[in-house]
């Protein structure tokens, strides 16, 4: 028997959870002798309310959907990769070797090549940790963790030693060829009269990662291998007893979720940057593991948590451009809603089920 | 119903105070945000000193994301302030692109001298003049022959001091040994001071007793663990010297705050092109005051001044680092 409604566990604890860290949020914020109404008048009209606002949401919106579809993946086989970042990181060299190594004729092509280049390069960064779990035991989440700073190592190392052009000061690569630059949202949908979305980095790999989401869903609810994935995730051993190798599940697993984990960099390597910077992905690796945890590992949830933590995002750095709010207020908004949606999950669920559990028995 | 009213003439206040900011100069902070005890606290120290002097009023934002800085160019841009200054190697590309859009604005940017904009006033420094002037001054102050230096994060600009730094050490004693560092590879490097603390106690076990902490925020573990250990530091971008008296030898001084605050006292008719700041013009330096007074010697002074002399007027030449992306004295 379920302890209360489908649509109160997918709904309702998530609107509670954001509405308690909004409160506690609006307490922090008058404290400061700020006025919160108008910060968060600020954040969304800043976020949402004209093309360009939406076009920084949805552009930061495309990040966390692949790094939230990456450990989203992980997690269905129970599975903690906190690895985004570095595998991220490696994608983006990936990204830019393949823009700049290769006169590419056209944007789409290259695009089809960076999505390849950067997939495989974030599942390759993926493997060794997945290795190490699957044969030796040793815990992905350690491992994964570890192999972020090697990848930031690694990334400083080729952008200053060997990427960066002759004599530039700056380490980063060169801007890629104009044939890889991508359409942005302001070429796809502004008409000669009416400019939409001006200056704002959301670009046409947004709809890569919509389609991502599908791809994803289809994959754990509709094929062989994601029920294997899933099986295995719920219980080792009765994977083992149905005939599931735990090395193979571990391994294709981690694989598909570096690979996601990598394809970020189209978005902003490709996308947005148009060449490869030092730390280009920014933690969104990290917030992936949010988005995932607030999304309940289901693509749709993903994608609804990636626009929520694209609002905040966005939302922030319009507080911090207009008001007196310290950039580190916005570090604990965030914060406060990661902390609601993802680690005091069962603070609201707990009194929530025993409401619903009173509510059933007063009704039989 | 008073509280509404109070908050909604709170809210209207606040509309109408965002439209009439007009021709304030706007900062732009790099990503170590506007207290990082180096780079960008210098940068808010002139703008705070120009507020102070004039009782004038200024937008900055410290940016978090690589995303942000073509945005708040264009959003501070847009909102009519003017100059618009903005800190770091890292704005160079957003301003390649963003300056042509706004041509009665002025951009100032600091640590740039390559773009090629009529509205951009761009400021260098000479800070490989400077390092090799406080590495000339930790050879001399070294017994052991052995100098060390701790940087940031491992990108051209720190070897840039570094390499500066070693050419001074070799210039008076070639056989000195320099040993350098990097604090790390993410941005983190710049303010880690434990890491900073960890990397003397490193450089002391190899020997050296003089040690320049080109870190950022990371440096105050440098210059603490060396007073710690009885060693000699030396700080860097503003005079440090006050820290630890009689233990910090020196600091290579980089007026970031001068520019900064001269860009603001000339206000929206600030002069364009590129100007590099260096020993000539005190743009880099080294620090001289009662805290290290008793540390200098006449001799050293001495050595110090003649270097200077000869850096500006060519008798000596220090090499950059950025010539070939390579070092004469120091391996990365």
């Amino acid at each position: 028997m379920e302890k209360m409604p489908k649509w109160a566990d997918v709904i309702l604890i998530p609107l509670i959870s954001l509405l308690l860290a909004a409160i506690l949020s609006a307490l922090v914020i008058l404290a400061i002798g700020e006025n919160p109404i108008d910060a968060v008048k600020l954040m969304v009209t800043g976020a949402l309310g004209s093309t360009y606002g939406w076009g920084y949401t949805l552009y930061y919106a495309t990040n966390f959907m692949f790094t939230g579809l990456a450990v989203a993946v992980a997690f269905h086989a129970r599975l903690f990769n906190i690895g985004g970042e570095g595998q991220a990181m490696l994608g983006g060299l990936g990204v830019a070797i393949i823009c700049l190594s290769v006169p590419w004729p056209h944007w789409s092509i290259a695009l089809l090549a960076a999505c390849a280049a950067s997939a495989l390069f974030g599942a390759a960064w993926a493997a060794i940790p997945a290795y190490l779990q699957a044969k030796r035991g040793s815990h992905i989440v350690i491992t994964t963790i570890m192999f972020n700073f090697i990848a930031a190592a690694f990334l400083n190392y080729m952008l200053v030693n060997i990427m960066k052009p002759a004599g530039s000061q700056d380490p980063a690569t060169a801007r890629f060829p104009e044939a890889t630059h991508l359409p942005s949202f302001q070429s796809m949908f502004s008409t000669a009269d009416n400019v939409v979305f001006r200056g704002a980095p959301a670009n046409i790999s947004f709809f890569v990662a919509v389609l991502a989401c599908f791809v994803v869903w289809a994959l754990i609810w509709r094929t062989r291998l994601g029920y294997e994935i899933r099986a295995y995730g719920h219980s080792e051993t009765g994977a083992v007893y149905a005939g599931i190798s735990p090395v193979r599940i571990t391994i294709i697993a981690m694989l598909i979720s570096g690979g996601l984990a990598g394809m970020m960099a189209i978005n902003n390597v490709m996308g947005e940057a148009e060449r490869l910077v030092l730390n280009p992905t920014e933690g969104a690796g990290f917030i992936g593991i949010a988005v995932a945890l607030m999304g309940r590992s289901h693509p749709f949830g993903v994608f609804l948590a990636a626009l929520l933590f694209g609002f905040l995002y966005q939302g922030g750095a319009e507080l911090a451009l207009w008001t007196q709010i310290p950039r580190e207020l916005i570090v604990v908004i965030q914060a406060l809603v990661i902390l609601f949606t993802g680690a005091l999950d069962n603070m609201v669920r707990m009194p929530l089920e025993k409401l619903f559990l009173g509510m059933r028995k007063r009704a039989e | 119903m008073t509280l509404m009213k109070s908050l909604m003439g709170a809210a209207a206040a606040v509309a109408l105070t965002a439209g009439a900011a007009l021709a304030e100069p706007a900062l732009i902070f790099d990503l170590g945000g506007k207290f990082d005890k180096s780079f960008n606290e210098a940068a808010h120290n002139g703008a705070q000193r120009w507020a102070n002097e004039t009782g004038g009023k200024y937008r900055e934002i410290e940016l978090q994301s690589e995303a942000q800085r073509e945005q708040a160019l264009r959003r501070f841009a847009e909102a009519g302030a003017n100059p618009i200054i903005t800190m770091g190697f890292a704005m160079a590309d957003p301003l390649s692109t963003v300056a042509p859009d706004y041509p009665d604005t002025k951009f100032v940017v600091v640590d740039v001298t390559w773009l090629d904009a009529p509205n951009l006033r761009q400021v260098g420094f000479a800070e490989h003049e400077g390092s090799y002037l406080v590495g000339m001054m930790a050879a001399m102050a070294s017994e052991s022959g052995t100098v060390g230096f701790i940087g940031g994060m491992d990108v051209p600009l720190i070897r840039h001091f570094g390499c500066g730094y070693a050419q001074g050490a070799k210039a008076v004693n070639p056989d000195v040994n320099v040993i350098a560092n990097m604090t790390g590879t993410t941005p983190a490097a710049w303010n880690d001071p434990v890491k900073g603390s960890e990397l003397t106690k490193a450089q002391i076990s190899q020997g050296a007793d003089v040690i320049y902490a080109a870190a950022g925020g990371t440096g105050v573990g440098v210059l603490q663990t060396a007073a710690d250990e009885g060693i000699l530091s030396i700080g860097v971008d503003s005079n440090q010297n006050h820290l630890h008296p009689g233990k910090v030898l020196t600091s290579m001084l980089k007026r970031v705050d001068v520019a900064v605050y001269e860009a603001m006292k000339a206000g929206d008719g600030v002069e364009t092109g590129v100007f590099v700041m260096g020993l000539a013009d005190d743009g880099v330096g080294v620090a001289m005051d009662e805290n290290n007074k008793e540390l200098v010697s006449v001799r050293m002074s001495d050595a110090v001044d003649e270097a200077r002399k000869g850096i500006i007027n060519g008798d000596i030449n220090v090499v950059s680092y950025y010539e070939n992306d390579s070092c004469p004295a120091l391996q990365f």
